[in-house]
């Protein structure tokens, strides 16, 4: 009976968590700029992955395997935006300009 | 529904809509406008990859799975933060 409400709790977990990603890139898709783009990726694809690793811990009934899925959620928590600061940084300073309507971005033109 | 027949059709539905989710990314990595969107592109495809992987180890319950899901996560991560130190050197311009 246990196992079963884990399991069915793991099925919700992986469908929300597929649709988080759906929707990261239904938003890299029809974003305007690559700014906000990253704000769709980084976040909402991050999500949907710790949701699936979520499942798994839930699902597995090992304590080993679901504390190995959680340290892999928590070290890309760590990781994934870092990589996406880098990337936006590297945007700005190459001069990939923001989408028309962006008001201050707060930094000295270069 | 019984709890196996109810997670496999969950698995199916999270591999339909994972599968949707790269052809989204992928017509982005094709007409992207820079090279800062094709990078971008490649970062999310890595974590769908990942998240297919984990969706995988759930349906099989071969959970040696997690660890490759993780390994190909994280290189992701790293690769994005490569891909962004070499448009930093290159000083690309706003349309390449």
């Amino acid at each position: 009976m246990m196992s079963d409400l884990a399991t069915f709790l793991a099925a919700a977990l992986i469908v929300a968590g597929a649709a988080f990603s759906c929707l990261a890139a239904l938003g890299v898709l029809r974003f305007p700029d690559v700014y906000t783009r990253l704000h769709a990726a980084s976040k909402a694809g991050l999500l949907g992955l710790g949701l699936i690793f979520l499942a798994i811990a839930v699902s597995s009934g090992d304590p080993w395997i679901a504390l190995r899925a959680i340290a892999g959620a928590v070290f890309l928590f760590l990781t994934s935006p870092l990589a996406a600061h880098l990337l936006a940084n590297a945007a700005l300073k190459t001069g990939i300009p923001p989408v028309s309507n962006t008001n201050n971005l707060g930094l000295p033109p270069s | 529904m019984s709890a196996p027949e109810f997670m496999q059709y969950a698995c199916w539905l999270a591999y339909a809509l994972l599968g949707v989710a790269v052809a989204f990314t992928i017509i982005r990595l094709a007409a992207g406008p820079t090279l800062a969107d094709r990078i971008l592109c490649l970062d999310t495809v890595s974590l769908l990859a990942a998240s297919g992987i984990g969706v995988f180890a759930l349906e099989s319950s071969i959970y040696a799975y997690v660890d490759l899901s993780i390994a190909i996560a994280l290189t992701g991560c790293l690769s994005t933060a490569a891909f962004a130190r070499y448009l930093l050197s290159r000083k690309l311009g706003a349309n390449s």
